[in-house]
């Protein structure tokens, strides 16, 4: 047990977790005072003592499942005959999709599967949702042994075959409702009895997996980054989603830091004036130095940001945090770009959420000039002749963009000419260092004008550069 | 597997005369004595607390405000029998706040009554060891629930909001349950508290905190446990308005809100429609009372615009 203890701690580290050697100890100690026997007992011994954040709880279940999965148990399921009695109840003849045997299941019929599912989620009959969704795998996912992936392909395959749009359906008009209302809970309340569903499913295939392929080699594949870890760049729907949820707590926690570094450096110069009045009470020996209030050199920052398509979720989430932190500056003004520019700042006014804002933007910002591909050379241009005066000594100009320009001009004097005018130029840069001025990216022209080019990929990457700004 | 038991460990190591038993036999003990006082618990947090007690480790609680994460602490105090030690944290908080304080006044007064007998140097020591004694102590919370003979459970409720630095005060007590006063000598715990901290997540905690504790997440109930939970608080409410309640609330949590509805909000939801004489929940009561669970106006008018108008699910 405490090998496997140590390979899990191994895995967790490997995902990202910050897990050491006192919380691995505690782990052990867990492990000695629970019912080992009990499998949700161990994973919440081991939640407990080795999760030291909410948000890492997924990550920690995935890898609990891939290390702890039922086969690697050497503990019967609980009650598998009377399970066994009630399938077999449920469908006929047939022998219930037990464990070991995968091809017992498949004598179930769709429609058999399809209402026994049903009953399950009506009922939320767990142990009978769990052998449905074993059946359901084994008929649906198509297994080819020793192919090495993560498991989305066959969690897409079984779940598209269960047809859960008429599963939902069938659950809304299960319950009656009379008024809208009624309507709406009861299709939520399906929703989710539908996502418990899926989540079996997906544990269903990761036993197969982890059946097919060992512990160690798909616990690789199935390995998730942390939310503040994810390529923003590449981030799947649901990943952007994730981002989306990370980011709220991100940016107010940046905010509640930055507030906070501020009021504790209360220090500004030494006050002659006043210390020297101090000072009477000593014989004019100024034993009690008296400082000015600290006048903070709030920056103000320009954000020209590209929404073209590639590198459109990134430049929302900077958006997105440099608004939620717009206290810190002295003024925020923002402008979007395709190939034609537009400024955005008064989306943010008098919004509490920035995130409404950065949706209208998506909605309404004009931003495209010609074709719709990014052309960094007329965007900066134009933002040149419009509103170059306006950049001063104390601003603070941040471009957001991969730099693919698509062969079209670079028109890189404008960078430099910003340079001159502004106390710093960056430039964010989401793609990794080894892309940049592969293809039609020419970040490198623009670069030695700006004081530095960040790659900027995750959100962890990107809170530490906006908390540098201030 | 581990040969030594770490409660005994940490009994010795604080030099104490016997092994307090244990306050809990099992996770499922936990539930179910925190069931018999009305805290609705569910497996995880049932392990964590009977772990903490086990193990001898304090608890970071975190998770959205109004889960329960302080009503747990005391639920706990509840269930043992114990008394609840409790610290409230704000910004500022300070060692003479959480731990202890010089009475100095008396100090002074102490001082000035012994001043006519005399100046010698020996009568100053015996004065100086005299005024830092036990009697001139002040203990605050943590000191208090270190010292104290009886069981008790000490709650340092929403540790996020100390300052970064004042977090390190917390760190002795957490992992060796004792206090070191300078001219004191260390003060070890004469019992093993139950120990929880809660935060709501408003920044991160220091590496050194987390280390030393266990951690629970308190998210949102689902709709069983929720529904539960009204039951057990609210009296006289029917089943059919508490499992309805809970399924609003769980469709407005899924909604996009500045501030989802917590499980207390919930709870004086469910007391107003009782007070009022509902048996379920009607759309023109939604516009009277949303207000008791949605704090926000803008959150009002989207939760009533989604969930509370006819041409809602028509679209």
């Amino acid at each position: 047990m405490l090998s496997v203890l140590a390979a899990f701690v191994g895995e967790l580290r490997a995902a990202g977790l910050p897990v050491s050697m006192t919380e691995h100890l505690d782990a052990a100690g867990a492990l000695g005072v629970i019912d080992l026997g009990d499998r949700r007992e161990v994973r919440d011994a081991l939640a407990v003592t080795l999760v030291k954040n909410g948000d890492h709880l997924p990550v920690f279940d995935t890898a609990f499942d891939v290390f702890f999965s039922i086969r690697g148990f050497d503990v019967p399921l609980p009650d598998k005959a009377a399970d066994r009695d009630e399938l077999d109840g449920a469908a006929g003849d047939t022998t219930g999709p037990s464990v070991g045997d995968g091809g017992g299941a498949s004598s179930l019929s769709a429609e058999e599967l399809a209402s026994l599912l049903f009953r399950a989620l009506r009922d939320s009959d767990q142990s009978l949702l769990v052998r449905g969704a074993r059946a359901a795998v084994n008929r649906y996912a198509g297994f080819e042994p020793g192919r090495p992936v993560g498991g989305t392909y066959y969690l897409y395959r079984t779940l598209r075959s269960l047809q859960l749009d008429r599963l939902e359906e069938l659950l809304v008009a299960e319950r009656d409702a009379p008024d809208d209302l009624s309507h709406r809970l009861a299709s939520d309340d399906a929703r989710a009895r539908i996502e418990l569903l899926k989540r079996e499913v997906e544990r269903a295939i990761r036993e197969h997996l982890v059946e097919d392929r060992g512990t160690a080699a798909l616990a690789k594949s199935v390995r998730k980054p942390l939310p503040e870890d994810v390529d923003v760049m590449h981030a799947n729907r649901d990943e952007l989603a994730q981002l989306e949820r990370a980011l709220r707590p991100l940016s107010r926690k940046l905010a509640t830091r930055l507030a906070r570094r501020r009021r504790r450096r209360r220090r500004g110069p030494v006050d002659l004036r006043h210390t020297v009045r101090r000072s009477l009470s000593t014989g004019g020996v100024p034993l009690d130095l008296r400082f000015k209030p600290p006048r903070p050199a709030k920056p103000e920052i320009i954000v020209i940001a590209d929404v073209s398509g590639s590198v459109a979720s990134f430049a929302r989430f900077t958006l997105h945090l440099v608004h939620a932190i717009s206290t810190q500056f002295s003024k925020v003004r923002s402008f979007v770009f395709v190939d034609g520019l537009d400024e955005v700042t008064e989306y943010f006014d008098g919004v509490d959420d920035p995130a409404q804002a950065v949706a209208r933007i998506n909605a309404e910002a004009d931003v495209v000039a010609f074709d719709g591909h990014s052309d960094y050379g007329r965007a900066l241009l134009s933002f040149h002749e419009r509103f170059a005066r306006d950049v001063s000594r104390r601003t603070t100009v941040l471009i957001l963009g991969d730099g693919r320009n698509n062969y079209h001009q670079a028109h890189a004097e404008v960078v430099a000419d910003l340079g001159r005018r502004a106390r710093h130029v960056f430039w964010l840069n989401p793609e990794p260092v080894s892309y940049w001025n592969s293809g039609d990216s020419i970040i490198d022209q623009y670069a030695p004008y700006c004081e530095r080019v960040v790659e900027c990929r995750t959100l962890r990457q990107l809170e530490a550069f906006v908390g540098g700004l201030v | 597997m581990s040969s030594l038991d770490p409660r005994q460990e940490l009994a010795t190591r604080l030099g104490l005369a016997s092994l307090p038993p244990v306050n809990f036999a099992s996770a499922a003990e936990v539930r179910t004595r925190l069931g018999e006082r009305d805290y609705l618990s569910d497996d995880a947090i049932a392990s964590a607390v009977f772990l903490a007690d086990r193990l001898a480790k304090p608890v970071l609680v975190e998770g959205p405000a109004g889960t329960g994460k302080t009503a747990l602490a005391q639920a706990v105090a509840n269930a043992i029998g114990s008394r609840l030690v409790r610290l409230q944290c704000y910004e500022g908080l300070d060692e003479s706040k959480a731990l202890y304080e010089w009475n100095y006044r008396k100090q002074l007064l102490r001082i000035q009554a012994g001043r006519p007998e005399g100046e010698s140097a020996q009568s100053w020591n015996d004065l100086e060891e005299d005024i830092f004694s036990d009697q001139f102590l002040l203990t605050r919370p943590l000191l208090e629930a270190i010292s104290a003979t009886d069981p008790v459970v000490l709650l340092v409720d929403e540790v996020d909001r100390v300052e970064l630095e004042t977090e390190a005060l917390l760190l002795e007590i957490l992992s060796e349950y004792q206090v070191s006063i300078p001219e004191l000598g260390t003060i070890r715990a004469k019992q093993i508290p139950l120990v929880f901290l809660t935060s709501n997540n408003t920044r991160e905690l220091s590496e050194a905190l987390k280390r030393r504790c266990l951690y629970l997440y308190i998210g949102y109930p689902d709709v069983s446990r929720e529904r539960d939970i009204i039951l057990a608080r609210v009296p006289g409410i029917s089943a059919s308005l508490a499992e309805q309640i809970a399924e609003v609330v769980r469709s407005l949590r899924t909604l996009d809100l500045k501030k989802a509805p917590s499980v207390a909000e919930t709870l004086d939801w469910a007391r107003t429609l009782v007070i009022l004489g509902r048996e379920e929940i009607a759309m023109e009561d939604a516009a009277g009372t949303l207000h008791v669970v949605l704090k926000y106006q803008s959150d009002i008018e989207r939760a009533t615009r989604e969930l509370f108008s006819r041409s809602a699910n028509l679209a």
